[in-house]
């Protein structure tokens, strides 16, 4: 298993009738004004992960963090350069999104881990212990419109994390329920990243990403402005919060 | 090319019954009756069509009641199949933003779901055939044909649609109006037989009309349609399905960045 970015670049492009309205769009087209631009959200990544990795992407919020999440979990092409990934990919990306509020619990599980990729025979076998993890069995047969958002979260949890993935892809989401639970999905963490998966991992909190991460990302405005051992990184990132300045060997303008 | 479906199959077979479940079970949620309005909807149709047509109107078309209920039926299998397929997309837009998963999945249930909702519906039509005095016949069997051709055109113009719904919200009220048009094109309450030979070949330029014609054949006038008439509705269903699946393929990662 392994990830490896070489030169990935993802263009969004802005001005074009969508993003300005209909109207102005036929309006500048005519006049000629008209320059839709593209926008890099991501540009430039290189980097290469092996077994047993942990990354931590730390960067201001519109650094492209979640961009380029979702594009190493397969749901956004990259518009330039390559991306290679080996392995099963779980991405918890926005927990408790996504589900049918109308909809049962049980009925809400099985419908999001068949879009997980499991097969029925393992969703029949593993719903058991999928509710009891996230203890719910009292709201089985509820609408899950119902339950509290700590239960939606956990039920995402749950159903995600009773696999074993290879890559797994966390957008803050280590901190799920209250305490007991957040204790008990740690541990679930823990034990998937000791079995060797590699895991990327985004959050604001620089003392937790120096706890738990060997690798970091550094992200500014979509560019790759640092990448390697995190202690090294976390450094000079916090040395720019500081002192608003990007690292002499960087310049991105 | 069959492999790959096959294997893809396997695959997705999963999912796509869930999803099937879902969003034919979502149609009745929060109702008491739930399902059985599939068959308790018609039913009351036919009812008040069955008062209104006998008591109040006059008709030269026998049987007029089936005549009127099959149109107005499988057009509305093709509106709103294509109508909430053009939706499929965006409605599902929180899952397909999150989770790496096949996005015309979600457009084959929403039709799959409508063709369950519209069988539910035949069961009901046929009954009242018999009691309207037509007898029944193996030869209905033939009906399955041009709905299989019908589900796979929806399909092709809900690939489309639900596209442009992505880029472009304004073409609801379009198809709105577009569909609005087509249906007093498709002769649902009148007879094509007053107008001239060349006015009712154009008839056959509506997809719809085809559809509806075939059906009114098979249980109105007795025989199963000339070999011409299954050409016309295969022919315009696998025109839509390339159609729409060219347009898919084209825009399927592009439809993320507006979502």
């Amino acid at each position: 298993m392994k990830i490896k970015l070489d030169n990935l670049g993802i263009k969004y492009m802005i001005g074009d009738f969508k993003n300005i309205g209909f109207k102005d769009y036929v309006m500048q087209k005519i006049k000629k004004q008209h320059i839709a631009k593209e926008f890099w959200a991501v540009d430039g990544m290189s980097f290469e992960l092996q077994k047993g990795d942990f990354l931590g992407i730390a960067g201001k919020n519109g650094a492209g963090k979640s961009t380029l999440l979702k594009t190493i979990a397969g749901i956004m092409q990259p518009s330039r350069g390559n991306i290679e990934t080996e392995g099963k990919i779980a991405a918890l990306l926005e927990l408790g999104t996504g589900f049918d509020g109308e909809m049962t619990v049980r009925e809400n599980t099985f419908l999001r881990g068949a879009l997980m990729g499991y097969t029925r025979e393992f969703m029949h076998e593993t719903y058991p212990d999928i509710i009891a993890f996230a203890e719910l069995e009292n709201f089985q047969d509820r609408p899950f419109r119902q339950l509290s958002s700590g239960m939606k979260s956990r039920l995402a949890f749950s159903i995600a994390c009773l696999v074993k993935p290879d890559i797994l892809i966390l957008d803050e989401v280590l901190s799920v329920g209250d305490g007991s639970f957040k204790q008990k999905s740690e541990e679930r963490m823990k034990s998937i990243i000791g079995g060797g998966a590699i895991t990327l991992f985004v959050s604001h909190s620089l003392p937790q990403i120096r706890k738990l991460c060997n690798k970091v990302l550094w992200l500014d405005k979509g560019k790759q402005i640092a990448f390697g051992e995190s202690n090294e990184v976390i450094d000079q990132y916090e040395q720019f919060l500081k002192t608003k300045k990007l690292p002499e060997s960087f310049s991105i303008w | 090319m069959i492999k790959t479906i096959y294997e893809r199959w396997g695959k997705y077979n999963f999912l796509f019954e869930e999803l099937v479940k879902r969003d034919f079970k979502k149609r009745y949620k929060r109702t008491a009756l739930g399902i059985a309005w599939s068959m308790l909807g018609p039913l009351c149709q036919l009812v008040v069509m069955y008062l209104v047509f006998t008591h109040f109107f006059g008709r030269d078309i026998p049987h007029f009641i089936i005549y009127v209920f099959a149109g107005l039926k499988i057009f509305t299998f093709f509106k709103e199949s294509t109508s909430q397929g053009m939706q499929s997309l965006a409605v599902n837009s929180g899952i397909l933003t999150k989770i790496k998963v096949p996005k015309y999945l979600f457009l084959l249930s929403k039709n799959v779901a409508a063709l369950l909702n519209f069988g539910l519906m035949l069961v009901i039509f046929f009954i009242f055939v018999l009691i309207d005095g037509v007898p029944l016949h193996l030869r209905f069997v033939m009906v399955i044909y041009p709905m299989l051709t019908l589900l796979v055109f929806n399909i092709g113009v809900g690939l489309v649609l639900s596209a442009l719904y992505v880029f472009f919200k304004d073409i609801q009220y379009l198809y709105d109006i577009f569909t609005m048009l087509l249906m007093w094109m498709s002769a649902i309450f009148y007879s094509i037989d007053t107008f001239s030979e060349t006015t009712q070949q154009l008839f056959l330029l509506n997809p719809i009309f085809v559809h509806i014609h075939y059906v009114r054949l098979v249980i109105l006038h007795g025989y199963i349609p000339a070999w011409h008439i299954h050409l016309i509705c295969g022919l315009y269903a696998l025109g839509a399905l390339t159609v729409g699946a060219w347009f898919y393929k084209r825009y399927n990662y592009r439809f993320i960045y507006y979502m």
